[in-house]
């Protein structure tokens, strides 16, 4: 199988999102230098696939990997596992380094302790999208994606194009290609909506 | 809770990265003002990190953990983030709009037409301009189609147009095939963030005063 997807490998390295998610614990709570080089370990090849794929040369995407991982070790104490799987959020802070390294902008980005701020509901029915223990079925419904669905994601996340610019690429009017990606959020949402009891 | 929100395409951008800081700014701010939305968002970036696990590893050098510790090293524990600021006075701005305009040098509203004000906010994308609006309660905005999009996000008060009723944290996502005119609903003024790529296309009287516009 060709290694251009946005599909896990079903084989090859196993990925262990509540393992992932101990480790950044560990790093925010006793400081543990093992933890941090076991996420070291499991991360940094990644950061680096994915800054090389958005046009980063090897010698900077080496030092935004680094910069990245820093991070990770500075603001452990901010990761919410209620929120984002370890994956997910050092995939956010890789992105808003690479905007500023590679486009000089920010990622404008609201604060949560901001009083102006209009707090979550109590019980948010839909605040656990994310969560840790919903990556693995996250995974499996992207690899259910149609190929075009899956091109519309790498083109997104790893070719740095916003939804316009692929309308064009693609030669599709802007609102066929916000329809397809409508759909195909539509079924990731319905995937992780259903209850974990079928696992 | 805002009942007008970004589509899923907008905020895939804002979470894939690939939406310029003007725009984000636009979609940020609504996030403050909408749970909803913030739970679209993280969706759309577990996708991201589910990308991350699946992407075919490329390795980096020998020595980059040790560099990396060396780095963290040192400065190991740089002074905590300041607390937030105990302002607790009542802002129709959240965050991140709020630090662009108290952060812009000197920004002051100035006179837009005959009854509206606008401010330009600064920011690092030079493809988007972002600005405030501030439209009398009850005024109406001339009637202008898009020559790219625009997002309008309403802080305060209420506007109305062909596409319905606006109300605070609400976004309106308009592009080449809308031509609308946003009228100011009674009440109070209309305070909104709206972002663009290209100069609005007027009709009427208003396309001569364009270039006195400036919009």
């Amino acid at each position: 199988m060709e290694t251009d997807t946005a599909a896990p490998k079903r084989d090859g390295a196993q990925i262990d999102p509540a393992a992932l998610s101990r480790l950044l614990h560990a790093v925010a709570t006793e400081r543990d230098r093992a933890a941090f080089a076991e996420l070291f370990r499991h991360f940094s090849p990644r950061l680096k696939s994915y800054l090389l794929r958005l046009g980063g040369t090897a010698a900077g995407a080496e030092e935004l990997v680094q910069e990245t991982m820093v991070a990770v070790w500075r603001k452990a104490d901010r990761y919410d596992p209620a929120k984002a799987s370890a994956s997910t959020w050092i995939f956010t802070i890789a992105r808003n380094l690479r905007i500023d390294a590679y486009r000089r902008e920010r990622h404008p980005e609201i604060e949560a302790d901001d009083p102006v701020l209009s707090p979550d509901p109590v019980e948010a029915p839909d605040a656990s999208l994310g969560r840790e223990q919903d990556a693995g079925r996250l995974a499996e419904a992207l690899a259910r994606l149609s190929d075009g669905e899956q091109a519309l994601l790498r083109m997104s996340f790893f070719d740095d194009l916003s939804h316009s610019v692929i309308a064009g690429r693609l030669g599709l009017p802007l609102g066929t290609v916000k329809s397809r990606i409508r759909l195909a959020f539509g079924k990731l949402r319905g995937a992780l909506a259903q209850p974990t009891d079928d696992l | 809770m805002p009942t007008r929100h970004p589509s899923d395409a907008l905020l895939l951008d804002y979470a894939a990265g690939s939406l310029s800081e003007g725009w984000g700014l636009a979609v940020a701010t609504h996030l403050a003002l909408c749970p909803a939305c913030r739970s679209r968002v993280l969706a759309a970036e577990a996708v991201g990190g589910a990308m991350i696990d699946a992407i075919e590893p490329a390795p980096v050098a020998e020595d980059a953990l040790a560099a990396t510790l060396a780095r963290i090293d040192a400065d190991p524990d740089p002074a905590p983030r300041s607390a937030a600021p105990v302002r607790r006075e009542a802002s129709i701005f959240p965050e991140p709009l709020r630090s662009y305009i108290e952060n812009g040098p000197g920004l002051a509203w100035r006179k837009l037409g005959p009854s509206a004000h606008t401010i330009i906010i600064p920011t690092g994308d030079r493809a988007t301009t972002a600005r405030l609006l501030r439209i009398p309660a009850g005024a109406a905005m001339p009637v202008h189609s898009h020559r790219g999009l625009e997002l309008t996000l309403v802080l305060q008060g209420a506007f109305h147009d062909e596409g319905g009723t606006y109300a605070r944290g609400d976004i309106e996502e308009a592009d080449e095939e809308v031509e609308h005119q946003p009228i100011a609903s009674p009440g109070e003024d209309c305070i909104c963030l709206a972002v663009t790529d290209a100069p609005l296309k007027f009709r009427g009287v208003a396309r001569l005063l364009q270039p006195f516009l400036g919009i």
